[in-house]
């Protein structure tokens, strides 16, 4: 058999160059990245909404729209927080703060992560401690301040037990998550390479269930903030939340709102740091970055 | 009985492979039914068969990731296995793939040996989602290769490569297999490639080896040889790549 290569017949083709073109379909340039580039860095990007709320608060204020005895002006909450500063009153408090989240932290990782491992490493483990971390999880923790006063005094402890609670459950829920959605063809790749129960664990599980586990650092980091407010307005001599207390009986809002800002900068800080973490650790992921 | 013995002591140094009356079936439904075979030490099988009869399941169940079989199966406890797709970790860089679960941390330069031998050596400390298909195939048959196994388990290691790169990646195997003188199942669905590199070609269909034939043609070996263009003819007609569809090759070469 042959095929025809015999020119096409051009007469015709001529006759239909109307048409032709319709068919033809229309093109269109796709742009460069580099064409798309946007004129502001990223971060100067991000600074712009905070700032126009600044600018805006400030406005209402020096226009007497917003009254002082509602909400202080940003000017004067800048020098309320320099005086602060100054006296030592701010760095004091954030210190003690900072320390109680820190312990909480700890605790609360160690504890939530823990668990994690045992019920998602082990289905014994997992029968065992899954519905009841659950079930834990549906009281709401913050509904057990008087609890934990009543068991564990006004000290420290029922503070750091507070924020070690908040921290634990979205960490366990995470990283549980995280280890069961490990791909079973890597833990089967991993075991014909010759990995131990061990090696199986520390080289393809634990790996695979980090971007779970910060996502769990992330919703704990926040979930200890909340704690530590409520901690310390309920019951505190001393930090941000005292500070915050003791500002709300002379009607200070001044220095409310700079305690306010204070948590806010240090939820922010935070969030940061764990960015920073997930750019390090997680540089393997071949997700999407966004555009 | 699943039976699942493995270790020098309990094979007979006479066979590399050893299975008989291998049944395995997923959900009542049998892909693999009183399958027997043996392969020699030092033995290159090729395993051919059309897609979905159960040659993976067959791979699975010698490497020791599937135990839910009935028959008896013994295999050398050194078994390397290169998966259909790369399976690489993520989060280990090219090189710390290659090298991963061997004793005794063994220095980055192995892995650098292993990778250059499938031409990959430049992207050692690559994340694995920058490879391309066919350089993460070859990271993951380097990473088999590696391991200097007695039984050297591929499922279509060269599927993603181009005519050039799987020559090279064939010649690859070709010399671990003859320098480590290990027993090779290949998985393939390329007859000409089976013809190249095996001394026995096998046929699956129907959840046993419904053919085998030996190549007895001295190595190394010219694909235009009449002898291989016979073995290559019988393979595909047991295939059941038929008189017709052949026709219609020779037609399209004249046109
Ligand atoms: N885990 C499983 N559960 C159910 N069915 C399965 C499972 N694994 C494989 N099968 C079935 O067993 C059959 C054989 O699968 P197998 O992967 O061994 O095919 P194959 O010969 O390797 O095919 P291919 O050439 O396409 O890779 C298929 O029909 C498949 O659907
Ligand atoms: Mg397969």
């Amino acid at each position: 058999m042959t095929v025809d290569h015999a020119p096409p017949d051009i007469s015709g083709i001529s006759q239909q160059t109307l048409s032709v073109s319709a068919d033809a379909p229309d093109l269109e340039p796709i742009a460069s990245a580099a064409t798309r580039r946007r004129s502001l860095p990223r971060g100067l990007r991000r600074a712009t909404g905070p700032v126009l709320l600044l600018a805006l608060w400030q406005l209402f204020s020096s226009t007497g729209l917003l009254p002082s005895n509602i909400l202080a002006a940003p000017s004067a909450i800048a020098r309320t927080a320099s005086g602060l500063i100054a006296d030592g009153t701010l760095p004091s408090a954030m210190a003690v703060s900072l320390q109680r989240v820190t312990i909480g932290l700890a605790f609360g990782a160690v504890a939530g992560i823990g668990l994690a491992l045992l019920s998602g490493l082990s289905r014994l483990g997992e029968d065992l401690i899954d519905t009841t971390v659950h079930m834990l999880r549906a009281v709401p923790f913050i509904g057990m301040i008087p609890l934990f006063i009543i068991w564990l005094g006004i000290g420290e402890t029922p503070k750091i037990t507070l924020i070690a609670l908040g921290v634990a459950f979205p960490l366990y829920l995470n990283v549980h998550a995280g280890i069961r959605s490990v791909d079973d063809q890597l833990i089967e790749a991993g075991a014909s390479l010759g990995l131990t129960r061990w090696g199986l664990i520390r080289h393809v599980i634990l790996p695979g269930a980090l971007p779970g586990a910060m996502t769990g650092l992330r919703f704990s980091l926040a979930s200890a903030w909340l704690a530590l407010v409520f901690g310390e307005t309920v019951n505190a001599d001393d930090g941000i939340g005292f500070l915050m207390n003791q500002a709300r009986e002379f009607f200070r809002t001044d220095i409310i709102v700079v305690c306010l800002l204070i948590y806010s900068f240090l939820g922010i800080a935070a969030d940061l740091v764990v960015r920073a973490l997930e750019r390090l650790l997680l540089q393997w992921r071949p997700t999407f970055t966004g555009r | 009985m699943a039976t699942d013995v493995h270790g020098p002591l309990t094979v007979p140094a006479a066979d590399a492979v050893r299975i008989d009356g291998l049944t395995r079936s997923f959900d009542g439904r049998t892909v693999i039914g009183g399958l027997d075979l043996t392969v020699a030490p030092g033995e290159f099988v090729a395993l051919l068969g059309r897609s979905g009869c159960g040659k993976s399941t067959l791979l699975r169940v010698l490497a020791g990731l599937d135990r839910d079989f009935q028959g008896t199966v013994l295999v050398p406890r050194r078994r390397a296995v290169a998966f259909q797709a790369p399976r690489l970790m993520p989060w280990k860089r090219v090189w710390r793939n290659v090298l991963l679960g061997l004793p005794d941390r063994p220095p980055r330069e192995r892995a650098v040996t292993a990778l250059a031998e499938v031409g990959l050596e430049h992207r050692a400390d690559a994340w694995p989602k920058t490879l391309s298909g066919g350089e993460a195939q070859r990271a993951s048959l380097a990473r088999a290769l590696v391991r200097e196994p007695d039984l050297l388990l591929l499922d279509e290691p060269f599927g993603a490569l181009d005519a050039l790169t799987r020559i090279r990646a064939q010649r690859q195997v070709a010399e671990v297999w003859q320098r480590r003188g290990c027993a090779v199942l290949l998985v393939t669905h390329d007859v000409e490639e089976a013809v190249l590199l095996a001394d026995r070609v096998l046929v699956m269909d129907g959840g046993v080896i419904a053919h085998q034939a030996p190549v007895d043609l001295p190595r190394p070996r010219d694909v235009g040889d009449p002898g291989f263009t016979r073995l290559r003819a019988e393979l595909l007609d047991r295939l059941g790549v038929g008189a017709p569809a052949a026709a219609a090759t020779v037609t399209i070469d004249a046109a």
